[in-house]
């Protein structure tokens, strides 16, 4: 049976706590997230995603209710347990660099834990396989591209062999073909592994591929669900500050426009499949 | 206001043992009143192409012609204070610039560093801050205390204030979330039209270029190897390919579609709507056709 690797019980937090009429970034959020799934936690700008983040590896700690993972309740005493079992990467590719090439930069966290250095070896080179960046080992990190840089960030953060990685933003500073190779990178991990990946993120695309989605709005959970349940609300994301995935966008202009599409498609392939059933039956 | 950049070239770090090539014998015409973006791979030359446009980069070779007055390496440093209020730049997050007390002190600031009277700055920063869509009170706010989307528009009210002819665009929006990255490009279209800017947009988001441009100029390693309207330079995939770009979503569909029906559709979509509508057009024919 799978177990719950993360949860959040009737969070609250606030930045001005002495100041009530300052609405709190997280507001009586409550979620658990399983060993193994994919989450996407999306939401507009403003709406508490990044807090939720610094909440769940103890860099804040909530005014109400309880953080709680790896089966410890996040505490003073019990944020190193915990973090040594999680991985983060960060927006921006160029602030997580500390290392002269890649693979100093992927050992860096290692030789922070004191692993020995042959197991060192093993490991960088592994998690450098893993997001296929094996062959820039002695790469200088800053002649990367953006998701080139990413995927070293996410090889630092697998080096640890974490259960859970958080994804802040990761894709938002990539251009496409850097958010493919790592959105690609995240699937592969995931079927090689069964990593449990929490991605936090505005592309709706990415969400779409998520097993849950977790929308949030002003500070509190709006939805929860798999991205069908979350989509089919339909406008009530846009109004949100979100938007839906291109492919369903489409399906809905294509219905203004006069064209009877049945089906609710969240990829191109889908609708343009129906789309030719449909044509092909006149 | 034109701006021709004439066979520039540039080398970061001249006749140092660290000098990189960066631009080769670009060429690029911007007409005064146009709405030009400039897309390529990350590490292109894109932004370097940017600096260039309000001499905060000076060409070591070739020039750029910006408005009168032309810019080479020889270009003394003093004469392009005109150029800096004519040509506005909003960088890429430009809330890492924010620094003053409050949101007006901020956004005055160039103004005022410029001769505007106080009253005239006052009045800008009012008026901009209605525009952008921010409440009237952050005026008096510290920008520290906005959110990330507030941040954004007071920066952009910033460089707005100074009343540029040109407005250069570099990715305004990363990191916005949908309805805020719609709403910021809706209002540089909007004020693009209404106040005659020229604008340039430096994107990686092809459907943003291909929804606002009306020129689109594609850099690759150093040089600009393709200017066109966008319904030209976006139909040539093979192109697009070659410099490691992809169409617009949109014409990804509209392929997709063209090659599973068997059919052509008569115009390339651009847009979403112009998607939906050359869809259903097709739709409608086919009917007629039984």
């Amino acid at each position: 049976m799978n177990s719950i690797i993360m949860s959040f019980k009737d969070v609250t937090f606030t930045y001005t706590p002495d100041d009530q009429s300052v609405r709190p970034a997280v507001a009586d959020l409550s979620f658990s997230i399983e060993e193994g799934e994919w989450i996407a936690l999306v939401g507009h700008n403003g709406s508490g995603k990044s807090t939720i983040a610094k909440l769940m590896n103890g860099l804040l700690f909530p005014q109400a209710g309880e953080v709680a993972a790896m089966n410890l309740t996040m505490s003073e005493e019990s944020l190193w347990d915990i973090r040594s079992q999680m991985g983060m990467v960060f927006q921006n590719p160029d602030n997580q660099f500390v290392g002269a090439t890649v693979q100093d930069d992927v050992a860096f966290a290692l030789e922070n834990n004191g692993v020995p250095h042959e197991e060192m070896v093993v490991r960088v080179k592994e998690s450098l396989r893993q997001v296929k960046m094996e062959e820039f080992l002695d790469h200088e990190p800053h002649h990367l591209s953006g998701g080139q840089k990413q995927r070293v960030a996410i090889a630092g953060a697998l080096a640890l062999r974490p259960r859970l990685l958080i994804l802040d933003e990761a894709t938002s500073m990539l251009d496409p073909q850097g958010r493919m190779e790592v959105i690609e990178t995240i699937r592969e991990l995931r079927e090689e592994t069964g990593l449990t990946v929490i991605s936090i993120t505005h592309d709706l695309e990415e969400a779409a591929l998520a097993d849950r989605i977790i929308v949030m709005n002003a500070g509190r959970k709006h939805k929860e669900g798999t991205p069908e349940e979350v989509f089919l609300t339909g406008n009530e994301l846009t109004t949100l500050g979100l938007d839906l995935p291109f492919a369903m966008r489409m399906t809905h202009l294509l219905r203004e426009a006069g064209v009877q599409v049945l089906g609710e498609h969240m990829t191109e392939d889908e609708l343009v499949e129906e789309l030719w059933t449909f044509y092909s039956k006149k | 206001m034109d701006i021709l950049l004439q066979e520039v070239g540039y080398s970061y770090a001249m006749n140092t043992p660290f000098e990189k090539r960066a631009l080769h014998n670009v060429n690029i015409h911007i007409p005064s009143g146009s709405y030009t973006a400039i897309i390529g791979h990350t590490g292109s030359g894109k932004s370097t192409v940017l600096q260039h446009l309000n001499a905060l980069l000076k060409p070591t070779e070739g020039s750029v012609v910006i408005g009168e007055q032309q810019v080479d390496a020889k270009t003394k440093g003093k004469h392009l204070r005109d150029i800096r209020r004519q040509v506005g730049i909003v960088f890429q997050f430009p809330e890492q610039q924010l620094f003053d007390e409050t949101v007006l002190k901020d956004i005055m600031f160039g103004p005022l560093n410029y001769g505007v009277s106080e009253e005239e700055a006052s009045r800008r920063a009012h008026e901009l801050v209605e525009q952008l869509g921010l409440p009237a009170d952050v005026l008096e706010k510290s920008p520290f205390d906005l959110s990330g989307g507030q941040m954004r528009r007071v920066a952009i009210a910033g460089v707005l204030a100074m009343e540029p002819d040109v407005l250069v665009l570099d990715e305004p929006t990363a990191g916005l979330d949908p309805k805020g990255r719609r709403e910021i490009m809706d209002l540089f279209h909007e004020l693009h039209v209404k106040k005659g800017l020229t604008t340039v947009l430096v994107t990686h988001s092809m459907e943003d270029a291909a929804r606002y441009a009306d020129q689109v100029a594609i850099m690759h390693q150093g040089k600009c190897v393709a200017t066109g309207e966008p319904k030209d330079i976006f139909s040539n995939e093979e192109q697009l390919l070659d410099y490691r770009l992809e169409p617009p979503r949109t014409i990804r569909l509209q392929r997709k579609f063209e090659e599973k029906m068997g059919i052509k559709l008569d115009s390339i979509s651009l847009t979403e709507e112009a998607l939906a509508k050359n869809l259903a057009l097709a739709f409608l024919e086919g009917r007629e056709a039984e």
